[in-house]
């Protein structure tokens, strides 16, 4: 019998077009996902050293980081406008396609790969953005990469990557009620650190990860780079192969069936041996908040800032508090809300969303809170307002926005003024940047505080 | 890319850990569409104030680190965004060799594209240069070849790279070139798999 493989080792394996010993293996790339923001130098590189874009039709190109999310029509920013045009402008002259800003198709690149069905088992994905490890929640082997590596790609259809080790974050036991995918993924990173995973490639098992829908799956696999690893997958099963059926770039009938056979094939052999396993009892997850300036400075919503006198790295939490405006041992309900955003490739689904009108059905957004709800997509926007979803996040008094990066990034207008706490209920980079020098991002999943 | 095999410089030290690209190049300056020109947005907001004014109680902004090029930093460099954007800025501004204990892995590949050596050393071998370039200047020699850091009390460390890294950055080599040259074994592979 073959000695058991985990699932990294399966897609590793059959992508190799060449192999030297002590050296990267040259992997075969099966979807190259493109934006604006960190293709344009790429492309110029190609037409510099006269190459081609060798694979046009296993390419595919949207815009997302730089969109408006109201007004689609007016770009303020001449750069951004100019960034979005020479994205247009490249994907014709090399026959690549293209979801525009008005594209039906259009949507955070993250998001409409799976909702496409672009996104399947056993693929090797990359694009040049952090967070292309959300693929991985289709057991695919899908990760962020630089602009040398998207010219490299675009030109070979192929990258030099050195084989990683493998992580198994096991996942035991049952997620209690109200406790989300992301409140996991934040206290995975709070117990373990945001430098654990770097070096690795991070397969999560387990029975709560099993018991996880498609999209609660995304948003784990999605902060696994926020863990330090650059890619993060989950073996597919049953509810793998039922989200497929019928996404339009999967192929349906015997063919399809042929497929999901070989997709279940690829899940981890039992017994297959990981270079190192760590694991989490799902039932001592609570809600997560986070209140410093990295994902890992994470603490459950009924707890508290950090005791100094408690802390290591003392230094850096003093630093991240005194940039939050907080206190030491400041409980996390305290906190005041200006701002509220639910988006990102994180959790900016239509599930998400569907839970997130649950919640505020009913309700009215405080009248010194400003709050926006940023599909992830144009068919996931088409999709909550075909029920009615926007009618009750618009009647609390949210605003409700076309799709896009939108705040997690605030590359395009959506900036938050200084001297603000913004309760980004759904998304997961932290910034020490210019309009969020003095902007207090709390990463949560609960919506108690809104409520106050 | 420039090949590097030997590189002296002047040190300058910023003892943090979890730098992330965010921090190195902010977000609004990646709407360019060319390679240059950011070493004037590197640490942006460490560097300057609302206004563009200079803040000096970030050092790098003191005379004596005019012309740095080697930076020392804290664990986990480079961490966040994949942004090549930041070692694009780096590199503008003038630093060849980044060292620290780690360094995040997208971040690690990034640098190595633009002829930037990036370098891990234990912290407790970087402490006693960071503690003596926050104090003074502090020059520093880089031997890619032989793979060591010489101080200017001739204090000697050796480091290590994958030497496939390392034939790349001394010869400057073009990547894409190189890989074209399996052109045939990835034709193959497309025949069989794709």
């Amino acid at each position: 019998m073959n000695k058991p493989k985990t699932i990294i080792q399966k897609i590793w394996d059959k992508h190799i077009v060449h192999h030297e010993e002590g050296k990267p293996d040259l992997l075969y790339i099966d979807l190259h996902l493109v934006h604006e923001v960190t293709s344009p130098q790429a492309f110029e590189g190609l037409r510099m050293n006269n190459r081609k874009v060798r694979r046009p039709d296993l390419t595919y190109a949207t815009m997302d980081h730089n969109v408006p999310t109201k007004n689609r029509e007016v770009i303020k920013d001449p750069i951004s406008q100019k960034q979005m045009e020479t994205l247009q402008k490249n994907c014709e002259e090399y026959g690549i396609t293209l979801a525009d800003m008005y594209h039906p198709d259009q949507g955070i690149v993250h998001v409409i790969g799976p909702q496409l069905g672009l996104t399947q088992p056993g693929k090797t994905i990359v694009c040049g953005d952090s967070h292309t490890s959300t693929h991985g929640a289709f057991g695919a082997l899908a990760f962020g990469i630089g602009t040398s590596e998207v010219e490299h790609v675009l030109a070979s259809q192929t990258l030099w990557q050195e084989r990683p080790k493998t992580l198994n974050v096991q996942v035991d036991g049952e997620l209690g009620s109200g406790v989300t995918a992301k409140d996991l993924i934040l206290a995975i990173i709070a117990k373990f650190g945001v430098r654990f995973g770097t070096g690795y490639v991070i397969e999560y098992t387990g029975k709560a990860i099993r018991n996880l829908s498609m999209e609660e799956r995304m948003t784990i696999c999605n902060m696994s780079i926020e863990a330090g690893a650059r890619a993060g997958l989950i073996s597919p099963d049953e509810t793998t192969v039922d989200y497929l059926i019928g996404k339009r770039y999967v192929p349906i009938g015997e063919e399809f069936e042929t497929l999901a056979e070989e997709w279940r094939a690829l899940a981890t052999d039992e017994g297959a041996v990981y270079d190192k396993t760590v694991t989490i009892q799902a039932e001592e997850v609570e809600p997560q908040v986070t209140w410093g300036t990295n994902p890992g400075m994470c603490v459950p919503v009924s707890g508290m800032t950090p005791d100094l006198s408690k802390v290591d790295q003392k230094e850096d939490v003093e630093r991240a508090l005194a940039y939050m405006g907080l206190n030491e041992k400041q409980p996390i309900t305290s906190i005041e809300i200006d701002h509220v955003f639910i988006g990102s490739c994180t959790n900016s689904r239509l599930s998400d969303l569907q839970k997130a009108a649950f919640i505020v059905k009913g309700k009215e957004v405080n009248k010194n809170v400003r709050a926006i709800v940023v599909p992830g997509s144009f068919s996931v926007k088409m999709q909550a307002e075909k029920e009615g979803i926007d009618t009750i996040f618009k009647e609390a008094g949210f605003e409700w926005r076309d799709a896009g990066c939108s705040m997690c990034l605030a590359m395009n207008d959506d900036v938050v003024p200084p001297e603000v706490g913004v309760l980004l209920l759904q998304i997961e980079i932290l910034k020490e940047g210019k309009e969020m020098e003095h902007v207090h991002i709390w990463l949560v999943q609960r919506w108690q505080l809104l409520q106050q | 890319m420039e090949p590097i095999q030997k590189h002296q410089g002047l040190v300058y030290p910023i003892n943090r850990a979890n730098i992330d690209t965010d921090q190195i190049i902010p977000k609004q300056f990646l709407k360019r569409i060319e390679r240059k020109g950011f070493g004037q947005f590197l640490f942006y907001h460490w560097r300057f104030d609302d206004q563009g004014n200079k803040k000096f109680d970030f050092s790098l902004n003191h005379s004596i680190y005019n012309n740095a090029s080697i930076l020392l930093a804290g664990e986990n460099f480079g961490c966040g965004s994949s942004r090549e954007h930041a070692p694009w800025a780096l590199l503008d501004y003038g630093f060849r060799v980044i060292i620290a204990p780690s360094f995040a892995d997208i971040f690690y590949n990034n640098a190595l594209k633009n002829g930037i050596i990036p370098i891990q050393l234990k912290m407790a071998q970087l402490d006693q240069w960071m503690d003596q370039a926050e104090r003074k200047k502090l020059t520093l020699t880089v031997d890619l070849v032989n793979q060591y850091i010489i101080d200017e009390d001739q204090q000697k460390v050796y480091f290590d790279i994958p030497s496939y890294h390392k034939e790349k950055l001394i010869n400057g080599w073009d990547e894409i070139a190189l890989t074209l040259q399996h052109q045939e074994k990835i034709d193959a592979y497309e025949k069989n798999n794709v």
